[in-house]
């Protein structure tokens, strides 16, 4: 496929159609990419899972061990520059990787913290002198880092740590004092990446090692999930931290932890489309073995539905992640990796789509929360009890709506963001918007076009009638409060709900299509099933939460305008969806894996 | 040291296959395919075997395009070249042998490597076959195996225990599990496969000797029957043994 130069905005989505070859979806993957996640796969399979309760109960040396080996397998390095001992591949690589590995529950928390906040601080933010000292040991497993923005008294919060750090009188070292909390790996790490305030005021990222004085580590939490992860505090007490291992500049710190944020938010997304696809497999499977009232409960509709609808949000998220990952990439291609930019740039254009990694995040984390929780449910007493897989993914999956920013913290990102940045005129979804207003005060119906007979016509119709509605909402919302937004935090969080929801099902839509004219029709019938069901249900959904944004904002004669206007761009015939879940319900089952 | 291994694509063991509808091949829509498993353990050997001897490892399939994913996945794992037999039609394990024979003249390699069956079809012969038209000496179901000078010795498993060998080289081996651990591509192995070509020779046309003529499932198993639960069940669980089930 021909990149084009100009790339799509992040948040661009919402104001404009897109045609289905400027969308990366799964189908397009290279050979390449493809022979990473099947190697990956693999290598969870049959080095992993096999050792999984060793893992959960912590057995010594485990994680580590097989951080190591997937060390020389080279998934400890895919971010990694080749300069520094990695790989320097491509974020749809990265994203494989993480949904392959995203089965193995703890071991994945483990990998993701090694490989992703506690290596790109240092890949993006560090010194020549720090890449070349940590990347090729992390790159090869030797040192395994771990890294922590939260304390006691703040998580959401996180400039408000209290850590503080002092110059040394020679000035060749910060003394830093303070307890950091939640570190992923902090039982077996040799550095810690982490931040305090200079001064009590300048909030600063530091390299730590294990081995330097002042620093020590907590008793391991108790956790409700992702047991076989370890988790502990950092103490540090008149720690000695070298100047040279102040990470990004002074006082910049947040620069450092918001970046990385992104990119954890993305491949959070990615790991956890991998493990409600590995559950959708345990799911159906049982299901077709267990039998009550003599038949195999998999017949019975009320189970069918609870399989289909893991397969269609799981379908809806995985084209999310993947388009997503294909725009970074499209970015990222142009970048010289020998430019001493490159650095800056790389984040830039992944900043690029901080709307969407947050949009990501939240979306993906409450889909694998949906399949654990009807995995659960179908299984039945079984479900409950340690014997069967599935009671390990309910307790794990759990965590994914707290860590990398809460899923509250990201709804008010994800329209907030927005909102800044069309009022900085990087987007122009503020003169959309209001131009959408005119043309309703006007009582034109731009949006109420007869779909044409095509495939899916339909469902494209009321993507675009979605699209127009967040924006005319938003353009609203941003009117009415301007800068006193943020106190509106139901009516954010409603907004970025209707955006998810638009960008879940355009995304659906455009991997349909495209694979329809790849396969034709007759091969992916299911997929198209899955979209109407998805877009029907969908615009139930943002039509809830846009009921919720207009009885805030609006009222009277206004209140009733925009009402009718929304009833107009949420009208459709219901589709069938008992039918087609029931399709889709039974291709999985005959598939004994997630397949749409 | 000049070594070849012969490997296959086969439908992934996991996949549910599915009789299509001319009833003598599988229907191959939505079946994934993979490097046939005993074949892993026959590259496994010839990357250590040119680890420790120097030389060069040559991959080579038979069969389509497809095949093409197969011998990438050799080349990740390190082999130097990969041959495409390029051909679909229809063949019996002897028109495969030949033209995998065929090849294998031309090359003359020290050693010959195959895994010791295809997980498809199961005839276990190919490896042998090729031996005899080579006139060659074969180890097969090779569970370990030692190269010392122009001398192999090698123990094949049988049935209850295991076999010690020798024999000369050149030889073919056919490769069993337990012969090795074979590696994962890694993705070094990966990024370096995609440089690497793969060349299309034109094979000996089929000529097979056996035509399948018809393929189907087994018989589906029926539900299980409890007779009873004590010593009064014995006699009906007798005579269901001897008349229904014809075991006793």
């Amino acid at each position: 496929m021909e990149q084009k130069s100009t790339h799509v905005k992040g948040g661009e989505f919402l104001l404009r159609t897109f045609t289905t070859d400027e969308i990366f979806i799964p189908e397009d993957f290279s050979e390449q990419q493809i022979m990473i996640a099947q190697t990956t796969e693999e290598f969870i399979a049959k080095e992993v899972l096999p050792r999984i309760h060793d893992i959960e109960e912590m057995k010594e040396g485990v994680a580590v061990e097989l951080l190591r080996k997937a060390g020389e397998l080279g998934l400890l390095s895919i971010d990694i520059p080749e300069a520094y001992g990695g790989l320097g591949l491509d974020k749809t690589s990265t994203m494989l990787a993480s949904e392959k590995i995203g089965p193995s529950g703890s071991w994945a928390v483990s990998h993701g913290a090694h490989t992703g906040i506690g290596t790109l601080p240092i890949v993006y933010f560090g010194t020549e002198e720090q890449k070349k000292k940590y990347l090729p040991k992390f790159a090869a497993g030797e040192w395994i880092s771990s890294y922590s923005l939260s304390e006691a008294g703040s998580g959401s919060d996180a400039l408000s740590a209290r850590t503080t750090a002092v110059l040394s009188k020679d000035r060749t070292k910060y003394i830093l004092n303070g307890t950091k909390m939640w570190l992923s790996n902090a039982g077996f790490a040799d550095v810690y990446i982490t931040f305090a305030k200079i001064d009590g005021e300048k909030f600063t990222a530091f390299i730590i090692e294990k081995d330097f004085p002042g620093v020590s580590t907590g008793a391991e939490e108790k956790k409700l999930g992702i047991k076989g992860s370890s988790t502990r505090t950092l103490i540090l007490e008149n720690a000695e931290v070298p100047v040279e291992n102040v990470l990004g500049e002074i006082g910049r710190g947040h620069i450092v932890a918001f970046n990385i944020l992104n990119i954890g938010r993305f491949k959070l997304a990615a790991s956890v489309i991998g493990a409600a696809k590995t559950v959708i497999g345990e799911a159906v499977k049982y299901a077709k073995t267990r039998e009550q009232f003599n038949s195999p409960i998999a017949n019975f509709g009320l189970i069918k539905h609870k399989l289909a609808e893991m397969v269609i949000r799981t379908y809806a998220g995985e084209s999310m992640v993947y388009r997503t990952a294909g725009a970074i990439d499209a970015i990222l291609k142009d970048i010289d990796s020998a430019n001493p930019e490159a650095s800056k740039q790389i984040l830039k254009g992944i900043e690029e789509y901080a709307v969407e990694c947050a949009m990501l995040k939240v979306y993906c984390s409450e889909i694998l929360d949906y399949v654990v929780d009807e995995a659960v449910q179908i299984f039945g007493g079984y479900g409950y009890s340690e014997e069967y897989p599935v009671a390990r993914a309910y307790r794990d999956s759990r965590i994914n709506r707290i860590f990398e920013g809460t899923n509250e913290i990201n709804r008010l990102l994800t329209s907030g963001m927005l909102l800044k940045r069309s009022v900085k005129g990087e987007i122009p979804l503020l003169p959309h918007a209001k131009k959408l207003f005119d043309d309703i005060l006007g009582g034109s119906r731009p949006m109420t076009d007869q779909p044409s007979g095509e495939l899916l016509a339909a469902e494209q119709q009321l993507i675009g009638n979605a699209k127009n509605t967040v924006v005319l909402l938003l353009g609203a919302a941003g009117q009415k409060y301007l800068d006193k937004i943020a106190d509106e935090q139901e009516v954010l969080g409603a907004i970025s709900d209707m955006m998810m929801e638009t960008y879940a099902m355009e995304s659906a839509l455009a991997r349909g299509l495209k694979t329809v004219q790849m396969h034709g029709a007759e091969k992916s019938a299911g997929v198209v099933s899955a979209i109407q069901v998805l877009v029907d249900d969908g615009m139930s959904r943002i039509d809830t939460s846009a009921r919720l944004v207009l009885a805030r904002i609006a009222e009277g004669d206004m209140l009733r305008t925009y009402m009718t206007v929304l009833k107009r761009m949420t009208r459709r015939m219901p589709v069938n969806s008992v039918a087609m879940r029931r399709e889709i319900a039974d291709r999985l089952a005959e598939a004994e894996r997630y397949t749409v | 040291m000049k070594l070849v291994v012969c490997i296959n694509h086969v439908p992934d063991t996991e996949t549910k296959v599915k009789i299509g509808p001319d009833g003598k091949s599988i229907d191959r829509t939505g079946v994934n395919f993979i490097l046939n498993p005993y074949d892993e353990f026959a590259i496994e050997e010839c990357l250590r075997l040119r680890e420790k001897n120097g030389g060069e490892v040559v991959a080579v399939s038979l069969g389509g395009d497809s095949h093409k994913e197969t011998l990438r996945k050799a080349l990740a794992m390190g082999v130097d070249k990969a041959v495409l037999l390029k051909d679909e039609a229809p063949r019996d394990s002897f028109s495969v042998a030949q033209a995998l024979a065929d090849f294998i003249r031309g090359v003359s390699p020290d050693l010959i490597f195959l895994g010791k069956q295809s997980v498809d079809s199961d005839d276990a012969a190919v490896g042998m076959m090729v031996a005899e038209m080579l006139g060659l000496p074969s180890v097969s179901v090779a569970v370990k195996m030692e190269v010392d000078g122009k001398t192999i010795t090698a123990e094949r498993e049988i049935e209850g225990g295991h076999e010690k060998v020798e024999c000369s080289i050149p030889a073919v081996i056919t490769a069993q599990k337990g012969l090795n651990e074979p590696r994962y591509p890694s993705l070094k192995g990966i990024m370096a496969a995609k440089s690497k070509p793969i060349e299309e020779v034109q094979p000996t046309p089929a000529q097979p000797k056996v035509d399948v003529v018809a393929m189907k499932k087994p018989p589906a198993k029926s539900a299980g029957k409890i007779v009873g639960a004590d010593v009064s069940a014995v006699p009906e669980l007798v005579r269901l043994l001897r008349e229904e089930a014809k075991v006793i």
